[in-house]
């Protein structure tokens, strides 16, 4: 696995992943989660050996939405809001020798598409899916999602989101998929790592990307970044500081309980942890 | 000594000190920001102490701008890093068997092809003819949800599709069910799926998706009396409205309304061409009565089809062609499509805030249906060369009223009918030329050069009517669940009299 790794890692430099994969830089702001998985997702497409030629990205509305379309040298279908998941099917069912790769938010695949989601989980349609999580819809001016955690403030939940939010990896493996993965964009090695073996999976495999948006909830939530030296460095270091110190793996949350923290890792189906 | 690294950081894709994740990230205070902003007001980061990289590449995998790269001195490699042109840089060849997709790649147009049912005499129902005439006009893949009065369509596709190489899927609902048939039809595959009422309504989002990307596809509703659940089983023909202007928007919109079994076969294949000549989304317009109705109807050895003109080289949304349909390519010819409902370029690239650009494109999507008529309107007419009054009906009311016409008829009454097969582009010319046409009343009276249209609505189609003609119209509207008793539509034109 470290010789994939370190060979994965290395195989292109940015400039070559821009002209081989690239269409155009992108409008996202500056310090946006989504760029960081860009940068992971094309390392790992590379080192997955997945064909931009043959693959077709799928994407809704919204700001994980544009990362695909326009940008990625490859067949785009960018749809209606919430709906992704859905024209996949109709393409993966036609043309199963295609990839099809679902990218879009977490508004988006979960907050309006949650149907589509749970039924391609249970269906085990063959393709994957990667749910950019920035915990709010930010396209739209930062109003509350279903991802958004309990207590936030966001544009439309001035006094804090008086709910609380979807576990996704709960909520797709409850919907039967035999691989869901969570992965931090402020681990960027572990998330091309898991990228790329989500990418291999044969079956249904969903990935929730925790992205950050630091113009809408950063800016929105100062005080939860205080701790991590908010005032000192850029808003989106601080949120990636903050997702550092909040997320713990899979095993080591087994070994000393994951308390407030975001549990990341993979699930498998049929592996002895899978139900943990 | 330690190994030395190249650090490169292009300030042109840096978006500067409001992400500065580089520089915080870095352990060893390689970056720093730039002393000068650029054009564009950002403060870009620049690699201010390079020679204090130990190479642990946090930052270039770190950037969501890909303008790192971190090398080993030594091992840097020149390359051409220049952007691949959006076109396909090899040609490949298609990935599906060609007869699936309609002749060879860039082929496209009329072609004669076998048919998938039997010659000869068939026993169906509306529901049944339809499914077949999907599967004779090359639908291979149908994605829907149950709906009352349209289910039976669905139920002979699951049977029938694997029996002929297709892909058959019951979705999660109506918007599954027509987003996976808009993205089979891109996967280069003609697509169906059907409907009533409830379920057109979870539609028309989709539709009108179709609509602007230029998807070819076929959608059946067979309606049933609303608003809302209204009476699952009961037919009506209250949808013609929204079947055009449901979608936001305005598009324009093909929708045919067949009468009989024999015409749930027939316009479901004229349905399909119609939505492969012009690259729409075709609407199958029909009611409860025909689609539970069971006729004997004839079906030919061959098939009439249009395939989308392919052209994978091509812009697949603009042309020059003076007909206004651009040539379509599909997923996986390496074509590296964008599609998007947004407003876009001739090459998909979106504009969403120029507008000529959508001045453009909305009038070329309406100019593409409306400039050709010609292909596109469809009807009968019956007894019209002497009449003095003309009936307006369209689907299973056009049987009463055909029966009606005919017993007035008899009856010494000069009345004619005109069977609109096509609704929309609501077939404006024939109906006024049929209006115009009628001969001035023996006998005066306010009445002369009526135009009179039974409908299972309040007055869609006879408002439409209304627009076109300058004689003076009359709807018959019905709506409780019922198709209107021909001796009903007699009564009128006998007496002028429509209370029950």
């Amino acid at each position: 696995m470290s010789a994939t790794k370190n060979k994965g890692e290395k195989k292109s430099s940015a400039p070559q992943l821009r002209a081989r994969y690239l269409r155009q830089p992108t409008p996202f702001c500056a310090g946006c989660g989504h760029g960081i998985f860009i940068n992971a997702f094309l390392r790992a497409a590379e080192a997955a050996g997945l064909d931009f030629g043959r693959t077709v990205f799928v994407s809704g509305i919204g700001c994980g939405a544009w990362v695909p379309s326009p940008h990625f040298l490859a067949d785009t279908l960018h749809v209606t809001h919430g709906r992704a998941i859905a024209f996949a099917t109709g393409i993966k069912l036609t043309r199963p020798e295609l990839e099809v790769v679902v990218i879009s938010g977490d508004g988006d695949l979960v907050t309006i598409g949650g149907n589509h989601l749970i039924h391609a989980a249970r269906r085990n349609l063959p393709i994957k899916v990667f749910c950019l999580n920035n915990w709010l819809f930010g396209m739209t001016g930062g109003q509350v999602s279903a991802t958004t955690p309990s207590g936030a403030i966001t544009a439309t939940t001035p006094a804090g989101n008086p709910h609380r939010s979807f576990d996704l990896v709960r909520l797709v493996r409850g919907a039967g998929a035999p691989y869901v993965a969570r992965w931090p964009v402020a681990r960027p090695r572990q998330l091309r790592r898991g990228i790329e073996t989500a990418l291999r999976e044969p079956g249904f495999a969903f990935v929730e990307v925790l992205s950050i948006c630091p113009t809408q909830y950063g800016r929105a939530n100062r005080a939860q970044w205080a701790q991590v030296g908010g005032e000192e460095v850029s808003l989106a270091w601080a949120m990636l500081s903050w997702q550092e110190a909040n997320c713990i793996s899979r095993r080591k949350a087994q070994k000393e309980g994951a308390a407030d923290r975001i549990v990341v890792g993979e699930w498998r189906e049929g592996d002895e942890t899978w139900s943990a | 000594m330690s190994k030395k690294f190249i650090v490169e950081l292009d300030e042109a894709l840096c978006k500067g000190q409001t992400c500065a994740i580089c520089q915080h990230t870095c352990p060893q205070g390689v970056f720093a920001v730039s002393d000068r902003a650029t054009a564009q007001g950002v403060w870009p980061l620049r690699v201010a102490q390079p020679e204090a990289c130990t190479g642990c590449r946090r930052c270039e995998l770190f950037c969501p701008e890909l303008a790192i790269s971190v090398t080993p001195a030594g091992e840097q490699v020149v390359e051409p890093t220049a952007p691949q042109p959006a076109g396909p840089a090899v040609a490949t060849p298609p990935l599906h068997p060609p007869q699936l997709l309609g002749g060879k790649r860039g082929g496209g147009g009329w072609t004669t092809a076998p048919g998938t049912l039997s010659p000869g005499v068939h026993f169906l129902s509306g529901n049944e003819a339809c499914a077949e005439g999907a599967l004779a006009a090359g639908c291979r893949f149908y994605g829907g949800y149950p709906i009352t009065p349209s289910s039976e369509i669905m139920v002979r596709m699951a049977r029938r599709l694997p029996e002929v190489g297709g892909t058959f899927a019951q979705m999660e609902d109506e918007i599954a069910s027509l987003s996976a048939v808009i993205g089979a039809s891109w996967a280069g595959i003609k697509s169906m799926t059907a409907t009533s009422g409830p379920g057109f309504s979870l539609m028309v989002e989709s539709l009108g998706y179709a609509v602007m990307t230029e998807t070819p596809c076929v959608i059946v509703n067979v309606q049933r009396a609303g608003p809302s659940t209204g009476q699952a089983s009961r037919p009506a023909q209250g949808d013609v409205m929204q079947a055009h202007w449901g979608s936001h928007g305005g598009p324009e919109i093909i929708a045919l309304a067949p009468w009989s079994v024999q015409e749930m076969y027939d316009l479901t294949i004229r349905a399909f061409n119609l939505a492969e000549r012009f690259r729409v989304p075709v609407i199958v317009l029909a009611d409860e009565v025909v689609g539970h109705l069971y006729e004997t109807i004839t079906v030919e050895p061959t098939v009439r089809c249009f395939n989308r003109v392919r052209w994978p080289q091509d812009s697949p949304f603009g042309t020059e062609a003076d007909d206004g349909v651009p040539p379509m390519p599909a997923f996986g010819e390496g074509a590296r499509l964008l599609v998007t409902g947004s407003t876009h370029d001739a090459r998909g690239i979106r504009r969403t805030t120029d507008p000529r650009t959508q001045e453009r494109l909305v009038r070329r999507l309406a100019r593409k249906l409306l400039a050709h008529r010609d292909e596109i309107d469809d009807w009968e007419a019956y007894f019209t060369a002497d009449a003095e009054r003309l009936v307006v009906a369209y689907g299973s009311v056009a049987r009463s009223a055909l029966w009606a016409v005919q017993e007035a008829r008899h009856q010494g009454q000069r009345v004619g009918l005109l069977r609109l097969k096509s609704l929309w582009p609501f077939p404006d010319d024939i109906v006024a030329r049929y209006a115009s046409s009628l001969t001035p009343p023996k006998v005066g009276g306010e009445r002369g050069g009526e135009v009179v249209v039974p409908e299972m609505n309040l007055g869609q189609v006879a408002r439409e009517v209304e627009r076109c003609v300058t004689a003076p119209v009359t709807c018959l509207p019905q709506t409780n669940g019922e198709l209107i008793d021909p001796r009903r539509i007699l009564r009128y034109l006998l007496a002028g009299r429509w209370e029950r």
